[in-house]
């Protein structure tokens, strides 16, 4: 079987976020970028379908030469090999756009986006690879399991689960339950080593445009720290709460 | 313990002298730590037990003889991805670490180096592995920190050799498959020899009673008329020169070691002083306990580009004994002065096992004097800068 697992390269869960040029850019200066965690359940359980029924894993991110470093470290795991499109995205239609005029040349029979990155939250990119391509797709999937040229899948709904089938080819938005946390691979030192000679292909993107752009981002408002009242004093308590806090 | 949340400081952005595979390899370490050792150090520390199923993944991410060539089984990796492991171990254990460069550069290292292709062949891969462990046996119940005095010994039988002494102190003596034990010929010149578990009057007692790397084996080495296969003799090198090459390397890591627990002490304490409200702020407010984060994190640094410049040295075939003597004395003395200042910073917390603190601090006091003393290291610079031999 042959898949393609696209990966994200986001600021590391524990970084801290902060914004420069009067909050018009991500300040990345400190920060430490890891695989995208949900793409990382997809990476993992496309290592398992490839050591169960044989076939090829790729990677592939829309990025500039700094997304590197996250995609050896798919190579390390064991993915096949690695495709960077070279441009720095401001959208989601962009990013699928891009993956999809390359899944139009080398198409894959399985599919594997994120239901979302933790950075930019967008959770499209799936979506609009399929629609594009005109496939199926499932998001939010925590289950899935191939045989032959169909699929058994399953999905998060509001308050229990969904059981779906599809045929290939098929686009799916992963998550935790494809795989569990203790099934997540390290990259051991013959990973490593392997990752070395394995090719890393950078193509240029089309000359289609992002939709849409970022104005400004803004961080939640710090929390105000607590005020402690006396006992006795409960006078000044409705105070607070009516003229600062105001919520009575 | 409490969750790991350990963040690695890099105040002067070192990671910009690091290659992608440096990051990636000692990335792979530090979530293999992570996930594998911190959430069951604390337990194997408290009851002074070795947790042997880390052994194969230990093997797995590099902590068995990472820069031995590939046709041997290891990893064919730099002197720079040899110390980020270590640093990385280290971070979760002493002892951890104490296991795995024992296997590396104490007995790896001088099969790789001494041995004779069979001998390689033979061993090497399966330490790699960690199908065996290791252990090396040159300290001695009378012989510290002046190894020469030895009196552990071989006989020449014609067809064999017999072995016959005793060692003390040896990390993973207990359980080890082969021991790289150093002893006297009868001209007196110091061979190497591959003794191997099973072998009639060999014993190894467990050491108890340790407050110190409580997580990682210590034992005796006994050998009571050993018969040794002259096989099993290091072919390609002798004298006292032998032993101290492989200590020359377990050095060298001991000192990038040293930086990961400096860090995880540094990291702990700057967190909880940040979380800490006393007197209605954080103590990190305090000018005191700001005196002391921000003098380990300068020292920590300074450690860094040391240990830095003495791998690149090394990946050039440069550096002396003398410089990774200075270097690790130095980082030893720094992180054991963290550990010390950090369990301040926690206060009654400090002690508890919650907290890596206590038991970093602990283990520094086996490694500031394993692998040459504080004292006898200050000697060798001393020696290599006066040309005067103090010590002797």
């Amino acid at each position: 079987m042959n898949i393609v697992v696209c990966i994200s390269s986001v600021p590391d869960t524990t970084s801290k976020i902060n914004f420069t040029e009067n909050g018009s850019k991500f300040d990345s200066s400190g920060i430490q970028f890891v695989i995208n965690p949900y793409d990382e359940f997809g990476l993992t359980k496309a290592m398992m379908l490839k050591e169960k029924a044989g076939g090829n894993v790729r990677v592939i991110t829309v990025g500039d030469a700094l997304v590197e470093p996250v995609m050896r470290k798919a190579l390390a795991i064991g993915a096949d090999s690695a495709i960077r499109i070279n441009a720095n995205p401001t959208d989601s239609y962009f990013t699928a756009n891009e993956i999809a005029i390359y899944l139009k040349e080398n198409p894959a029979d399985l599919i594997i986006a994120g239901r979302e990155s933790i950075d930019y939250n967008s959770g499209a990119v799936g979506g609009m690879i399929a629609e594009i391509l005109n496939l199926p797709f499932v998001n939010a999937c925590n289950g899935l399991e191939i045989d032959g040229n169909s699929a058994k899948l399953c999905r998060e709904i509001e308050g229990g689960k969904e059981n779906l089938s599809a045929s290939l080819p098929l686009v799916i938005g992963g998550q935790k339950g494809l795989v569990e946390e203790s099934d997540l691979r390290i990259p051991n030192m013959r990973g490593i080593m392997q990752a070395r000679s394995k090719p890393l292909m950078v193509i240029e993107p089309s000359s289609d445009e992002n939709l849409t752009s970022s104005e400004s981002f803004e961080k939640p408002a710090e929390k105000s720290a607590c005020k402690l009242v006396e006992i006795g004093n409960e006078a000044e308590l409705v105070r607070l709460l009516q003229e600062e806090a105001k919520v009575i | 313990m409490s969750q790991d949340l350990y963040q690695a400081p890099d105040y002067f952005l070192m990671d910009e002298l690091l290659t992608e595979e440096h990051k990636l390899i000692r990335g792979a370490a530090r979530e293999w730590v992570k996930r594998e050792v911190s959430p069951i150090i604390e337990d194997a520390c408290q009851k002074a037990e070795f947790p042997k199923q880390i052994i194969k993944g230990l093997g797995e991410i590099g902590g068995f003889g990472p820069y031995i060539p590939v046709e041997y089984g290891g990893a064919g990796l730099d002197q720079i991805s040899y110390g980020l492991i270590m640093q990385e171990l280290e971070r979760g254990d002493s002892g951890i670490r104490s296991t795995s460069s024992v296997q590396s550069s104490l007995v790896m290292y001088p099969i790789w180096k001494y041995g004779s292709e069979e001998q390689k062949m033979k061993f090497l891969p399966k330490l790699a592995t960690g199908e065996f462990i290791g252990c090396f046996g040159l300290t001695e119940p009378d012989q510290g920190s002046n190894p020469g005095g030895m009196v552990t010994n071989i006989k020449d039988m014609g067809d064999h050799y017999l072995l016959n002494g005793a060692k003390m102190w040896i990390s993973n003596a207990p359980f080890a498959d082969v021991a790289v034990v150093w002893a006297k010929n009868e001209k007196g010149r110091i061979k190497g020899v591959l003794v191997e578990r099973g072998m009639e009057g060999f014993t190894t007692p467990e050491t108890h009673g340790k407050w110190s790397l409580r997580a990682s084996a210590t034992g005796e080495l006994v050998f009571d008329n050993v018969k040794i296969p002259k096989d099993n003799i290091l072919p390609n090198k002798d004298g006292l020169g032998a032993p101290l090459g492989c200590l020359d390397s377990a050095r060298y890591g001991i000192a990038w070691g040293t930086i990961g627990t400096a860090m995880d002490c540094y990291d702990t304490a700057l967190r909880y002083a940040k979380e800490r409200i006393q007197f209605g702020k954080p103590i990190a407010s305090f000018q005191l306990q700001q005196k002391k984060l921000a003098e380990m994190i300068t020292e920590i640094t300074k450690a860094q580009f040391l240990t830095w410049r003495l791998g690149v040295l090394r990946n050039e075939g440069r550096a002396t004994s003398a410089q990774i003597s200075m270097c690790k004395r130095n980082n030893v003395d720094m992180a054991l002065n963290i550990a010390r200042e950090a369990r301040q910073i926690l206060g009654a917390m400090g002690i508890t096992g919650e907290y890596s603190i206590m038991r970093h601090m602990m283990n520094l006091e086996s490694v500031i004097t394993y692998e040459g003393t504080h004292d006898i290291h200050l000697l060798i610079t001393g020696m290599d800068i006066t040309g005067e031999n103090a010590f002797k």
